[in-house]
């Protein structure tokens, strides 16, 4: 059944996105970057995790999980490193997602053509 | 006629021919195609933990942004990304999808002017700022954090 608060809570943040398209005209950068501070605040008030209890994938797919990860990683990497911790702990967290969608672009850029002329 | 009016003139000129999204359908849209990207990515993370239960939770969750990543960035290299997000706009755009198909899409466009100066350097044109704004701030929480 938790599906079903997985399915609101991703729809009505993908929602925003569109709302901030329509009302303000704002390009899909912008976008991306706005909702990666949202999800970096939100882990740096602490309020992420409990939201992450129960949206689940609702708030960790959209591109606000990315951002909660980075500041995690931040600041788990303070806690236990010290400063080189705040330095590296965010890209450490978000390696994996950083270095896939890297590999796979590389990888299919080479294998496809482009279809938009 | 003097440069002002010139400017207004044109302003209403571009108002008028700018393609206006009817609000409502594009909203439900960017819901619904969210909502279904949350959906398979909760999908995959299940099935993650019921293949590997001793994973921890959050390399699962690393897998699951993984598979999500490796899906747009194919569904981006057949061309059929951008007509789901023709349909659904920020449902596209938001999702961790999205910043997938943000590196595929420049990295194929540019693909003619070479590897390194089209692909290599395209590649970062929308996820640049992105990963900027996301290491910037997280080493200020950081930062923050390692002070009080």
């Amino acid at each position: 059944m938790y599906y079903l608060w997985v399915f609101l809570i991703g729809g009505f943040v993908c929602m925003l996105g569109q709302m901030l398209i329509i009302y303000t005209n704002i390009t899909s950068a912008r976008i991306l970057v706005t909702f990666v501070l949202i999800g970096v605040a939100l882990q740096a008030f602490n309020v992420f995790a409990p939201i992450s209890e129960f949206a689940k994938a609702g708030i960790n797919v959209p591109i606000i999980g990315f951002g909660a990860s980075l500041a995690k990683g931040a600041m788990a990497g303070a806690q236990s490193k010290g400063l080189i911790g705040a330095f590296t702990g965010g890209l450490e967290a978000t390696a994996g997602g950083i270095a896939a969608a890297v590999i796979f672009a590389f990888i299919f850029a080479l294998i496809f053509k482009s279809k938009t002329k | 006629m003097d440069e002002k009016k010139r400017n207004e003139a044109y302003n209403r000129y571009v108002k008028a021919k700018i393609p206006k999204t009817k609000a409502w359908p594009s909203l439900f849209n960017s819901f619904l195609v969210g909502g279904i990207i949350c959906c398979i990515g909760q999908g995959v993370n299940d099935l993650i933990m019921l293949w590997f239960p001793s994973m921890a939770e959050q390399t699962a969750w690393a897998y699951t942004l993984i598979v999500l990543i490796f899906i747009a960035s194919f569904l981006t290299g057949i061309g059929v990304y951008d007509k789901i997000g023709k349909f659904a706009g920020g449902g596209s755009i938001v999702p961790i999808t999205g910043f997938s198909n943000s590196i595929t899409s420049p990295a194929l466009e540019f693909k003619h002017e070479g590897i390194i100066y089209g692909i290599f350097v395209k590649m970062f044109t929308i996820a640049g700022p992105v990963i900027v704004t996301g290491v910037v701030a997280s080493f200020v929480v950081g930062l923050i954090y390692l002070f009080i």
